[in-house]
């Protein structure tokens, strides 16, 4: 048989995936150069859903901010704004009062929940496990409608304030909550029957995707993306804030950093937030739900206003006036949220609007990291390495 | 260690260079001149008493007309094994906005310093791949500079007219029932 001499011919492509793409999990444009099967080059190209937050804020009044903290990270918008709430806070020198703390550390675990199972069911989604989609959505809307109960929103929930929460809790929430936290643990059992043993999801997750602790350091990566390669740092544990001190829980961590240990952490949170709001709702202390001098800085409830002489001026000078001018300083506060280390830097001139407000989004830091993850590898695992890093294009872009 | 000792010993080992220590609410900053940014930085991540692994946030502040120096970039540090944090400032100038890159020290520090170049205009010397981020590549002006006006540019950014462009373009295609 004659001999086929020439080789076959190859050559590098450049393939452009998204901004348009199911698995980007939003508006993320990676420009791939591929050598075959292999990537060669990956670039990420963000800022599709860039709103300008940072730069709206500087016109806002502390209070009017709060809102736009919500449209960061739209799947954990309560999270945002505890963080929000906190920074503020503490520029302010104010503190929350007991109560309102563990509503906060409660509704902030019921948003990593829900946070983590859509990144579950999309993640096992995009790796060809359909099923955990349904079932982990299916849990999602309890939580949502829990959220519904509590404070009339479902996603954009604006709920807690500056200096406590806006409403108080009702029995009613809290036993529906209850028996949530009762039925969720057996939930999560049925999520891992469905996938973690399954030998394609361990194929497409194992050893792909691995970023050793020293190097996800100095990428200054945070949250379950970082303690999948081990390392110990929750800021909940490390600079506790609410009722975080007041709770036990276990830092779930990885040893490997690849996808299947992220998976794992995140899977071992579920539980972990679980036993939080629990323990959350068992402690909740009687009291108010707002500090005593939060008048200042926030609206009083609309009931009192028609009521009351002091909420009518209140109300009025804050309409008029703005809050009360924030002692001037600078002040970064960071809270873990589902995603990683959420950070607020706030830089007060004096006066009753931010200075300057920096966001500093987890999703941003972990979309930098993806050239790093996905070089070298098959093009195949990009999309498990976009699944890993849970990122969400609202909060990269703000 | 807490966070004043840390800015002494800053101060002890460029004392030339720290032109301010200033504490707010149990957090410290530090005020250097940008020369010797990357030496400062590559001394604090090298140490073994304060080993700050972690770049935490990159941002610049734009101080138009408040203070001598106009723009400022803020690097938050803060180091795994020791649990301990702090506030680094650089100043840069208005006319000649330029700083070195740390992101020889921090990997980290490569978007951060892309965000800060698209929003302040503040160049990073040393940036292997320093371009836009967050706004497109032809955009005029950097939008987080105080004398930027919040409600946009007066002129309408050209890509904008492409994209209306082709909606209307688009628009036989509608379906009409």
């Amino acid at each position: 048989m004659e001999r086929v001499e020439k080789p076959l011919q190859t050559k590098e492509i450049t393939l452009n995936m998204g901004p348009q793409h199911p698995s980007t999990h939003g508006v993320l444009r990676l420009v791939l150069e591929l050598d075959g099967e292999t990537v060669v080059k990956c670039t990420p190209y963000v800022g599709y859903l860039h709103r300008g937050i940072e730069k709206l804020s500087e016109g806002m009044t502390y209070m009017q901010a709060l809102p736009l903290t919500d449209r960061l990270d739209y799947i954990s918008s309560m999270a945002n704004n505890v963080g929000y709430c906190l920074a503020v806070e503490r520029l302010f020198g104010i503190e929350a009062p007991e109560r309102a703390k563990f509503i906060r550390t409660m509704v902030c675990e019921m948003t990593r929940i829900s946070s983590h199972i859509i990144w579950l069911g999309t993640h096992a989604l995009d790796l060809g496990a359909m099923t955990p989609f349904l079932y982990s959505f299916r849990e999602r809307e309890w939580i949502l409608d829990l959220f519904e109960k509590l404070c009339g929103a479902r996603l954009t929930v604006s709920y807690p304030r500056i200096g406590g929460v806006r409403n108080d809790v009702s029995q009613e929430f809290l036993d529906s909550l209850y028996k949530f936290t009762e039925e969720f643990p057996r939930r999560i059992e049925e999520y891992e029957t469905l996938i973690d043993q399954n030998r394609i999801w361990l194929k497409r997750t194992k050893g792909i995707g691995v970023i050793s602790a020293e190097e996800a350091i100095n990428w200054g990566l945070t949250g379950p993306t970082l303690r999948g390669s081990g390392v110990n740092y929750d800021i909940r544990k490390k600079f506790p804030y609410d009722a975080y001190d007041r709770v036990e829980f276990d830092v779930p961590l990885g040893k490997n950093g690849d996808v299947y240990d992220r998976y794992r952490c995140r899977m071992e949170e579920l539980r972990q937030s679980t036993r939080i709001i629990r323990q959350c709702i068992e402690k909740l202390p009687e009291g108010p739900i707002m500090a005593p001098d939060a008048p200042k800085f926030t609206l009083p409830p609309k009931d009192r206003v028609l009521a009351d002489m002091e909420s009518l001026i209140h109300h009025f000078v804050l309409i008029t006036k703005g809050p009360m001018a924030a002692p001037e300083g600078e002040i970064y506060v960071a809270t873990e949220v589902p995603k990683g280390e959420l950070g607020f830097y706030i830089v007060s001139d004096g006066t009753g609007r931010p200075y300057r407000m920096r966001v500093r989004a987890p999703s941003f830091v972990h979309a930098s990291v993806l050239p790093r993850l996905c070089e070298g590898g098959l093009v195949a695992d990009v999309i498990a390495n976009i699944g890993t890093i849970d990122i969400v294009l609202g909060e990269c872009d703000r | 260690m807490e966070p004043l000792e840390i800015a002494q010993k800053i101060k002890e080992r460029f004392p030339e260079e720290v032109k301010d220590i200033r504490e707010f609410r149990g957090q410290v900053s530090v005020t250097v001149k940008r020369e010797r940014i990357v030496e400062i930085c590559r001394w604090l991540h090298d140490e073994p008493e304060l080993d700050f692994d972690m770049l935490k946030d990159l941002c610049g502040v734009d101080y138009l007309g408040k203070k001598p120096i106009r723009f400022e970039v803020v690097y938050t540090l803060y180091s795994m094994n020791h649990h301990h944090m702090i506030r680094l400032k650089a100043e840069v100038p208005e006319e000649d906005p330029e700083i070195d890159s740390v992101i020889e020290v921090w990997r980290g520090a490569d978007w951060h310093e892309r965000e800060c170049y698209d929003m302040f205009g503040i160049k990073f010397r040393g940036h292997p791949d320093l371009r836009r981020i967050l706004l497109p590549e032809d955009w005029e002006g950097h939008p987080l500079r105080k004398d930027y006006p919040e409600k946009g540019p007066e002129k309408e950014w050209k890509g904008f007219q492409d994209v209306l462009d082709t909606a209307r373009r688009l628009q036989e295609y509608v379906w009409k029932g």
